[in-house]
């Protein structure tokens, strides 16, 4: 699903049809409009501007308003993300049982610095999150939605290297 | 596992689909249940369980393959359980009726579980949860200390019934209440039930259920609604995921009969987006109730309708507040206003709106199935019934608990607990989140309850309980804190933005071992103002974390400020890594270890840290075995 989209031409050519079938399915309404926006992000793993402004004007509500919901809310990115989403818990329990080295293992195995969050390849986003509910696990890792716990900086390393070679198996 | 489609028409057709389902789930077959919470799948229990499934039917074990199936009532049953709990020691696998309790299950395990335990009666030490200094084994589930110190009402059925099938929930007298109710109680009767059991609200601030209920039933409207508050933000808390995963039922029961309470004929879900097996499992929960007519229009043959949608939030810590979440689900950015009006009188599209946490309305279930006066057995007088708390952190035993209303933090931390980990000595206890406070060690004998913990400056808050040793530094624990409500303060009032900001940059600086004495007394000015000042539940208990910690932890800050030491040896900027050469041997250990790349040196010759690399994190201590590293 995701990597058509990705090839999908951009900007002015982009297709609004799969984003028609979004709203039509959510129901064209501004109550509507947070599960809208998640459901585009699925589709396209962040929220492209051309695309807020096309919901704004089916759902007859000022761009602005939509706007002040995508940048209210942490799930929404306006700008790409990586192919694979990293999150790796700092909430209470996780950060009590230490992963700050976690933490710089996996910015260090990315090549990420500063505020990047994204590596360079566009392979993987690092998010750090508040909590994921597996806090008897800390610390804890999400990887594309699969939970990972009681993480080190060794084992999140050979995660890495399992999600590449499957990748590389993919291209083939 | 999903169930066939059933249809339920009248009282008298779930009572006898509620006799069949008991019979079979009582009957004398083994059932072996293998936990599928978050904990337990991450670490692998659907291998498990397909394990089990291979190796019986290898051996042509007869399986009942559907709950109801009249063939296979004296067969082996197998379900797939929310969470049990004792995530700590997952996968768990647990055994019917003798309740054996096997912990830490690989898949390798399965086939010497069926040949001995299922087909032999016999037990396998080595899968035996033991005790860490006795290294007494426990073969039943009740007899651990873990589980033989907590009394269950609202995690009764997690870990226990297979949470797909709305059948198995019925045969633990699942929609009894409903249908009793609905039948042979009038909504007055129901909030009075309500009231006389004494339920505080579970989702933070304790406020009395039925006297909600009943302001909210009286306000004129003929379009009411009844809000489920998932959201569940407090990080360090897992309490509502574990039982709209493990027991989703009980919660849309107690949402229904909150909505027949208070005449309203619709309700919303609001669960955290961070929840997505939560969301999946209300969602099968909610079609399933909808098929068995326990859910809908004219529920089991009456003329009370009820429909319930699910919302997923979309990440931010204060849509966990009422007026927040209503905005949220409106579908416009999640800010608190102030109050009054209350949502009981003007919430959801303006409507009165009752918002419930997801543990009070599974007890308010058991409330109605059971009794107030059962309930009130439990807990203390103002503080009735039970608590579900987070238990994490350097604790032995973490995991999911529940306790009764007024057992000592003691009793917590070390016999349900078992103690702080390493052998090191229990420090705090960090209660409430980021809205509520610390516990110190001469709090070991007070009662967790609602009265009990704020007159000590914390809260009962969601139930986050996180133990944390003697090597913890206080000011840290407050900065992290801050930290986490600063980034998650909407912005709106004032105090709360700006303070929040001001706090954090203060409590940076001294925790990098630049503040002063003064900067003492200014954050606890700022902390007061912002817990004054500040427009919603967020900002005016965001202080808390700063204040109990200078309450109790004063020293820890002087100690930072004055004589320039972190006296917990936590805070980075106090501390430097060294190498002392003539223990080194120069087996590289440290610097493959190091993240950053800050240890030099040949093989075999002494390695040296470079201090300008360094970010002090301490790897290269816990991987040196020749005791050459060196923390000052
Ligand atoms: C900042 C903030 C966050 C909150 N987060 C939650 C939450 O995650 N879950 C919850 O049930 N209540 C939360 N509350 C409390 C709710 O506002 C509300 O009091 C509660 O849902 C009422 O349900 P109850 O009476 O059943 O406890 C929060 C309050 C504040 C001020
Ligand atoms: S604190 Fe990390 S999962 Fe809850």
């Amino acid at each position: 699903m995701t990597q058509a989209v990705l090839d999908r031409p951009t900007g002015q050519e982009r297709s609004f049809v799969r984003v028609q079938e979004i709203i039509q399915e959510c129901g064209a309404s501004e109550s509507a409009l947070i599960p809208i926006l998640q459901r585009i992000q699925d589709e396209y793993r962040y929220l492209p501007e051309e695309i807020l402004s096309y919901v704004a004007t089916v759902l007859d509500i000022s761009p602005a308003t939509v706007c002040g919901v995508a940048t209210f809310y942490a799930q929404f990115s306006l700008v790409p993300k990586g192919k694979h989403v990293v999150r790796v818990c700092d909430g209470t329990a996780c950060h009590v049982r230490d992963n700050r080295a976690l933490i710089e293992s996996v910015r260090k195995r990315l090549k990420i610095t500063g505020k990047q969050i994204t590596s360079d390849d566009n392979m993987y986003t690092l998010e750090i999150v508040n909590c994921i509910g597996a806090c008897a696990l800390a610390p804890a890792v999400v990887v594309d939605e699969q939970v990972h716990g009681q993480m080190t900086g060794e084992k999140i390393l050979k995660l890495f290297n399992q999600i590449d070679a499957k990748d590389k198996e993919a291209e083939k | 596992m999903s169930s066939p489609v059933i249809q339920i028409k009248s009282p008298e057709e779930l009572a006898a689909l509620r006799t069949k389902a008991h019979a079979a789930l009582d009957g004398d077959s083994v059932r072996i249940v293998v936990c599928g919470g978050t904990g337990c799948s991450s670490n692998g229990s659907k291998d498990v369980f397909a394990a089990l499934q291979a190796a019986v039917a290898e051996r042509n074990i007869p399986v009942r393959v559907d709950l109801l199936d009249e063939e296979g009532m004296q067969n082996l049953s197998m379900a797939f359980s929310g969470c049990s709990g004792f995530c700590e020691v997952g996968p768990i696998v647990r055994i019917l009726p003798e309740n054996y309790f096997y912990v830490r299950v690989k898949a390798e395990d399965a086939a010497e579980i069926i040949d001995k335990t299922i087909l032999a009666n016999e037990t396998i030490e080595r899968l035996m949860y033991k005790d860490r200094h006795t290294g007494q084994p426990y073969a039943r589930r009740n007899e651990i200390p873990f589980y033989a110190n907590q009394v269950n009402v609202v995690l009764t059925e997690c870990g226990l019934i297979d949470p797909g099938d709305i059948r198995e929930y019925i045969g633990h007298d699942g929609y009894k209440a409903l249908a009793d109710s609905l039948y042979n109680r009038p909504p007055e009767a129901v909030v009075e039930e309500i009231t006389k059991s004494g339920l505080r609200g579970r989702g933070g601030a304790g406020f009395s259920t039925g006297l909600k209920w009943s302001l909210t039933a009286k306000v004129p409207g003929e379009k009411k609604y009844v809000v489920c508050n998932a959201d569940e933000g407090d990080p360090g808390a897992f309490m509502d995921r574990s039982v709209l995963e493990g027991n989703p039922h009980a919660v849309l029961e107690g949402m229904i009969l909150a909505g027949y309470a208070i005449g309203a004929d619709e309700g919303y879900v609001y669960c955290r987006a961070e929840y997505p097996l939560a969301v999946q499992r209300m969602r099968i929960a909610i079609k399933q109730a909808e098929e068995a007519n326990l859910l809908g229009d004219n529920i089991l043959g009456t003329a009370f309708s009820f429909h319930i949608k699910i919302k997923e939030g979309a990440g931010a810590f204060v849509c966990g507040e009422e007026t927040a979440l209503i905005a949220s689900i409106e579908g416009m950015r999640g800010m608190p206003r102030p109050k009054p009006p209350f949502p009981a009188q003007s919430g959801l599209w303006g409507k009165p709106t009752c918002v419930n946490n997801v543990e009070t309305l599974a007890n308010v279930t058991q409330i109605l199935l059971k009794g107030a006066d059962w309930f009130r057995q439990y807990g203390i007088p103002k503080s009735t019934g039970t608590k579900v708390f987070a238990l994490t952190g350097d604790v032995v035993n973490t995991g999911l608990i529940e306790v009764q209303m007024g057992t000592t933090l003691k009793d917590v931390v070390f016999t349900v607990g078992g103690g702080i980990r390493g052998d090191k000595e229990f420090k705090t206890v960090q209660i409430g989140g980021p809205s509520g406070g610390c516990l110190t060690k001469d709090h070991l004998d007070l009662p967790l309850d609602y009265d009990s913990l704020r007159s000590v400056g914390a809260m009962v808050g969601s139930g986050g309980l996180v133990v944390m040793d003697e090597e913890t530094c206080m000011v840290e624990v407050a900065r992290f804190f801050m930290n986490f409500t600063q980034q998650e303060s909407c912005g709106k009032c004032v105090l709360c933005r700006e303070g929040t900001k001001r706090m954090l940059e203060i409590l940076e600086k001294i925790v990098a071992g630049n503040g002063t004495v003064d900067d003492i007394g200014d954050l606890e000015e700022v902390a007061e103002a912002v817990r004054d000042g500040s427009l919603c539940g967020l900002g005016k208990t965001a202080p808390n974390p700063v204040l109990s910690t200078l309450k109790y932890y004063r020293n820890e800050y002087l100690a930072h400020v004055v004589d320039h030491v972190c006296p917990a040896g936590q805070c980075a900027n106090f501390k430097t890594y060294s190498i002392i050469a003539e223990k080194c041997k120069g087996c590289r250990l440290c610097a493959r270890k190091c993240p950053v790349g800050a240890i030099e040196g040949e093989v075999k010759q002494p390695h040296v840290i470079d201090a300008a690399k360094c970010i002090k994190c301490g790897a290269c201590l816990d991987a040196c075995r020749m005791q050459a590293v060196v923390v000052e």
